[in-house]
């Protein structure tokens, strides 16, 4: 007998699982789906679906070219779903105050000397390293799952997305 | 204090630590203390201590079932038996002692050691692995002395965690043989190739030969990105300290959700690839997965937590909507 593939998610193919509650609340869980969320979002909308304090998850459906983005920490991106390029530019001087956390979008093009790009697939992580500009381009609906820490950008939806 | 007894029948040594003592047969492991017993079998209760130790004793709760387990308070350690169950507490038979971390560490380390059979592996999946039961039969010291693998930044970079490979005798699970093995593009300008980074975690994961054990592979300060390959049942019912996350990256994993003081049941969280769920602060859980899947735990390491969630300055569910 054949053993089962692996599964993994999509935009175009998920299956989602749910919370079955026996004496609980349902959103004590924060129950979402990364590729419901990226379905529904506008492109490089940065939605949180984890959130341990000041930490965040967020779902970012990747599509065209984004801003470009600097933090004062490193971040990290895990590609769920398609194929997302990275370019990478080392600034000429910090643009984001050290005391600053999550992402900073960037008026234009970046001052600096490039880095260098990444083309990354489903399954890879790739780092967004501290006092750099970041910029995503996917030339078809990627999704990016994004480690990072709450910020102007962060956006909070959780009535929307999470199972009620 | 510490203590260790003679060999038995079987040819397994005995255990000690403060009132605790534990004996192990062909099949049982056999856990005393004042006031009380309990049984487990071998390889359930092997499973459990391997994760307990290659943990440090965790984040909070580690139970090894219903009744017997430990609490770390990261420099100190309960051993308990019956503390989170009801049915123990309401009849006032809970037994709970204090170890210094040091104390509890060595003689869990030694009875693993010494209980552990040449031809198993308690990290392995069962259908993996050999068989934990009968007379003592060598040992197996390669597979009980891993190294848990937390990277400073993220895994693959120079000076941190390195990749799998076959090189590197990281072969590709049997149940992840369809995963591609694809390398990310990276094209780094001169002066720049430490900095420039990506590697493909999916293959990282896919070669992974533990089950139920969170390896790091990103940091942001305290958030901690960690992955793990599960298969069967994790082996300890996890009493959380501190909200964590799951993000399940493949296939599906049913989670049992009790209440981490009482055991009694909350909820069932079933994940399937892209969902993403928390752990509130004040539960215990269990999980079960079918096949083998790859499983996102993220962890936020703040060691100031589990006292603000102990004393409710913070909430035990993560947001509030």
């Amino acid at each position: 007998m054949m053993r089962r593939g692996t599964r993994f998610g999509s935009l175009e193919n998920y299956e989602k699982g749910g919370v079955q509650v026996i004496d609980d609340d349902p959103r004590n869980y924060a129950f979402s789906n990364i590729f419901e969320v990226a379905s529904r979002a506008e492109p490089y909308e940065k939605v949180a679906v984890g959130k341990n304090l000041k930490y965040v998850l967020e779902a970012v459906r990747a599509e065209g070219s984004s801003p470009w983005y600097s933090a004062s920490h490193d971040e990290a991106a895990i590609v769920m779903d398609g194929e997302v390029e990275i370019r990478l530019v080392k600034l000429k001087q910090e643009l984001v105050a050290e005391d600053h956390e999550g992402t900073t979008m960037l008026e234009g093009n970046p001052q600096g000397v490039k880095m260098g790009y990444i083309v990354a697939r489903r399954g890879h992580m790739a780092l967004l390293p501290k006092g750099a500009a970041y910029q995503f381009h996917a030339a078809r609906p990627a999704v990016i799952l994004l480690q990072t820490i709450q910020g102007d950008l962060t956006v909070q939806k959780w009535k929307e997305i999470c199972e009620k | 204090m510490a203590e260790e007894q003679t060999t038995n029948e079987y040819g397994y040594r005995s255990f000690a630590v403060g009132g605790f003592k534990f004996a192990r047969d062909e099949y049982f492991a056999h856990i005393a203390w004042p006031g009380g017993t309990h049984t487990m079998p071998a390889d359930a209760f092997l499973r459990a201590l391997m994760r307990d130790i290659s943990w440090s004793f965790f984040y909070g709760v580690v139970n090894f079932d219903q009744v017997f387990g430990t609490t770390n308070h990261y420099g100190d350690v309960d051993v308990f038996a019956g503390l989170y169950n009801a049915g123990y507490c309401a009849q006032n038979k809970q037994h709970c002692e204090n170890f210094k971390t040091e104390e509890v560490r060595p003689v869990f380390e030694a009875m693993l050691d010494d209980w552990t059979n040449e031809d198993f592996d308690p990290f392995a999946a069962p259908e993996e692995t050999g068989n934990p039961f009968g007379p003592k039969r060598g040992n197996n010291r390669a597979a009980i002395n891993r190294k848990r693998l937390v990277a400073n930044r993220m895994t693959g970079m120079k000076a941190d965690i390195p990749l799998r490979s076959d090189a590197a005798g990281n072969a590709v699970n049997r149940q992840f043989a369809d995963v591609p093995q694809d390398q990310p593009e990276i094209h780094a300008e001169p002066g720049f190739e430490d900095e420039v980074h990506a590697f493909n975690f999916f293959a990282y994961v896919s070669r992974s030969d533990v089950t139920w054990n969170p390896s790091v592979c990103s940091a942001v300060k305290d958030s901690q990105v960690c992955a793990t390959t599960e298969e069967f049942i994790l082996p300890i019912i996890h009493g959380n300290d501190r909200v964590e996350w799951f993000v399940q990256l493949s296939d599906e994993i049913h989670w049992d959700i009790q209440d981490r003081d009482t055991g009694a049941p909350r909820a069932r969280v079933v994940m399937k690839a892209g969902d993403v769920a928390a752990m509130p602060a004040d539960i215990r859980h269990q999980g079960y997965s079918p096949k083998r899947s790859m499983l996102l735990v993220w962890e936020n390491n703040d060691a100031t937590l589990p006292e603000l969630y102990a004393n409710k300055k913070l909430k035990p569910n993560p947001v509030d909507f």
